[in-house]
């Protein structure tokens, strides 16, 4: 039990194509959600939105917030169905999105 | 066919262009996000959970085979081979990329179709029945009313920023396939004793979070007064309406909150000071409308056609089509020919692309070169010949396109719900699929007769939920997806909002929930009555009793 961790990972949309992407450590965004940096305090989360704002005026992203997710094994899961389906793809189209491209999050559907 | 004219020709061009520098604009950093954004709604470009979306316009859904062809294309060349039929009687496109779209739109435009008035605070596309100027039971084709107010309120300046959207339909039949009591206007066409035909007007009706049946404000209206009437209405929606309260500013809110009858008055006298007493514009508009919507040269042919017949005897599988999928055509010899997109397990008004060319195909070799997309997500070939049905069944049978399912329980309506959209909070589809599943055998879909499930994955009911006779609503419940149902839900002249049955469901429970209402309904129901009726003469106690009472 003592590997997971919860916390907050900040998302947009790529703004040229609409690509759903995670901030990273280094302050890069990533399509890959396991690349995220998982924001645990609320300085940390503060510094995320911070660099999200300069981003959309940068015009590399648009649509950022933060969303609930964890971290099991070193590997983040977004708690919410709706961020899990922005991670992998449609539940219903295995054969697009992130799970299609391997990008995907490590935590697939199972309940779909 | 219909088709536009030169000035939406040239404007379609223009809008094009500007938005091709919108959004270079855009990306070179020039303007913001919450500038852009009302640009690239306007053109009917969203941005949704993996991309883009782009909702692309088929005015009253009707299509040619070429503008099916261009659809297809589009899904090739930058979506991913598939596009989805909307409930609006668009397609949407979902993995669009920003960059992309101007190029997108100047493909539409190759083929007079644009991504206009499919968002925003404006009045949108208005909608028809899908089996106009086919429809046995017609008056009269619905098509040109809806293209001249079209022509009317695109881009009028009035109501542009109007308090909310607004949604127009509009049926030439006396059975409504256009939902027009669950729009902001809804008009049905009507003929007296004398032979003379008018409008009824209905304005207030809804879906959404506060679903209402429209309120009729005039029974019987000259067709050439009806411009002039429905200004009459947007000026008094557009002074009164709330535009305090984005949940409120709907004219359904104004008509409920103010009353029919008051608001009637303040219609009534705002059409009797309208500047401009005479119709004579509208006539001469009407007159040159209706020319782009002449039906097609109809072979005299016999009503009898012995190789349809014999087709039938020989085929099971075609007879059973034929039985479900086709619908009486006005004129002797033809039929209307309703492909389903509901085919087993699949996803309610997906299309791939070549899905889209065989139709457009079929349509340009059997239905006089047209399409209609349907509000219940199917497509019609409204004109076509019986002795060649048998001919275009088989063509459809490899393509997954001849699922004998068309008003049955397999005939659902489902928004794309939380596996696209960025307002859903629950997933639609998986729910329709499983339901799909349950009742895949046609033999049990024939022996419950016609029934409409509908699936909406948020409140905003773009699945139709509330008059679906089955209404399935997902929502989100301390971070869970779970549906609520309803039942007695009717969007035709009948027209009346479900009822919520009782607590609501797991996904995986759903499917079950709806044999069991189904199940209870074969039951109970008396000879020939169809699932909506009886529901209305039993009311919600035994469908209760059969979910809730063993639980």
């Amino acid at each position: 039990m003592s590997d997971i961790e919860k916390g907050q990972v900040m998302t947009a949309n790529r703004l040229r194509d609409g690509e759903v992407v995670f901030l990273t450590r280094s302050g890069e965004w990533n399509e890959k959600i396991d690349e995220a940096v998982l924001a645990l305090e609320p300085q940390a989360t503060a510094a995320l939105e911070a660099r999200a704002k300069g981003d959309e005026k940068a015009t590399l992203v648009t649509g950022s917030y933060l969303f609930d997710a964890e971290r099991v094994d070193g590997k983040i899961r977004a708690l919410h169905m709706r961020e899990r389906i922005r991670t992998l793809g449609p539940t219903v189209r295995l054969d697009h999105g992130k799970q299609a491209k391997g990008t995907a999050g490590a935590f697939a559907f199972k309940e779909a | 066919m219909y088709r536009y004219d030169e000035f939406d020709h040239q404007f379609v061009q223009q809008r094009t262009a500007q938005f091709r520098d919108q959004t270079n604009r855009r990306l070179s950093g020039e303007i913001t996000e919450d500038e852009f954004r009302p640009l690239r709604l306007m053109n009917g470009l969203y941005l949704q959970l993996h991309a883009y979306m782009l909702r692309v316009a088929i005015p009253y859904g009707t299509l040619s085979s070429k503008q099916m062809r261009q659809l297809a294309y589009i899904a090739d060349k930058w979506d991913r081979g598939y596009g989805h039929f909307t409930t609006r009687q668009n397609i949407q496109y979902h993995w669009i990329k920003l960059e992309d779209t101007p190029d997108i739109l100047a493909a539409l435009a190759e083929v007079e179709m644009h991504a206009i008035q499919t968002s925003g605070n404006c009045i949108r596309n208005v909608t028809t029945d899908h089996w106009a100027g086919a429809a046995a039971d017609e008056i009269s084709d619905p098509r040109p009313v809806g293209e001249l107010l079209r022509q009317w309120s695109s881009l009028h300046p009035e109501f542009s920023y109007l308090p909310r959207k607004f949604k127009i339909a509009v049926t030439g039949a006396p059975n409504d396939r256009a939902a027009v009591k669950v729009h902001d206007i809804g008009l049905r066409l009507h003929k007296n004793d004398a032979g003379a035909i008018g409008w009824e007007v209905m304005v207030g009706g809804g879906q959404g979070r506060t679903p209402m049946i429209a309120v009729t404000v005039r029974d019987f209206l000259p067709e050439k007064e009806l411009v002039a009437y429905i200004e009459a209405i947007m000026r008094v929606y557009n002074l009164y309406g709330r535009r305090d309260n984005k949940f409120k500013a709907r004219i359904k809110i104004l008509v409920h909150e103010i009353g029919a009858e008051k608001f009637k008055a303040e219609v009534e006298a705002e059409y009797a000071r309208r500047p401009e007493q005479t119709t004579h514009v509208e006539e001469k508009e009407l007159r040159r409308i209706a020319a782009y919507f002449a039906p097609p040269v109809f072979e005299k042919l016999s009503r009898f056609s012995p190789a349809f017949e014999e087709a039938k005897l020989l085929h099971p599988g075609f007879a059973r089509w034929a039985r479900n999928n086709l619908a009486a055509h006005r004129v002797d010899g033809y039929t209307i020919v309703n492909i389903s997109l509901k085919p087993e397990g699949g996803i309610p008004g997906d299309a791939t692309s070549e899905q889209m060319r065989l139709m457009a195909d079929l349509a340009e070799h059997y239905s006089h070169d047209e399409l209609r997309v349907s509000h219940p997500q199917n497509i019609i070939l409204p004109h076509v010949k019986k002795e060649d049905v048998l001919t275009i069944w088989k063509a459809l049978v490899p393509a997954e396109l001849a699922t004998a399912n068309y008003g049955l329980a397999g005939d659902i309506i489902s928004c794309p719900g939380m596996d696209y959209c960025s307002l859903a909070t629950a997933r639609s589809i998986p729910i329709s699929q499983a339901i799909s599943r349950k009742f895949a055998d046609l033999d049990v879909q024939e022996k419950i007769g016609p029934v409409k499930i509908n699936i909406s994955g948020c409140i905003n009911a773009c699945g139709h939920h509330h008059v679906g006779h089955i209404g399935i609503l997902g929502l989100d419940k301390k971070g869970e997806e779970f549906y609520q149902i309803t039942l007695g839900g009717s969007s035709t002249e009948s027209a009346s909002i479900g009822s919520i049955l009782g607590p609501g469901f797991a996904g995986h429970e759903v499917a079950d929930a709806v044999e069991k209402i189904l199940t209870t309904y074969v039951k109970l129901r008396q000879p020939g009555e169809e699932f909506l009726y009886a529901y209305r003469r039993l009311g919600p106690q035994p469908f209760k009793e059969a979910l809730y009472a063993a639980a």
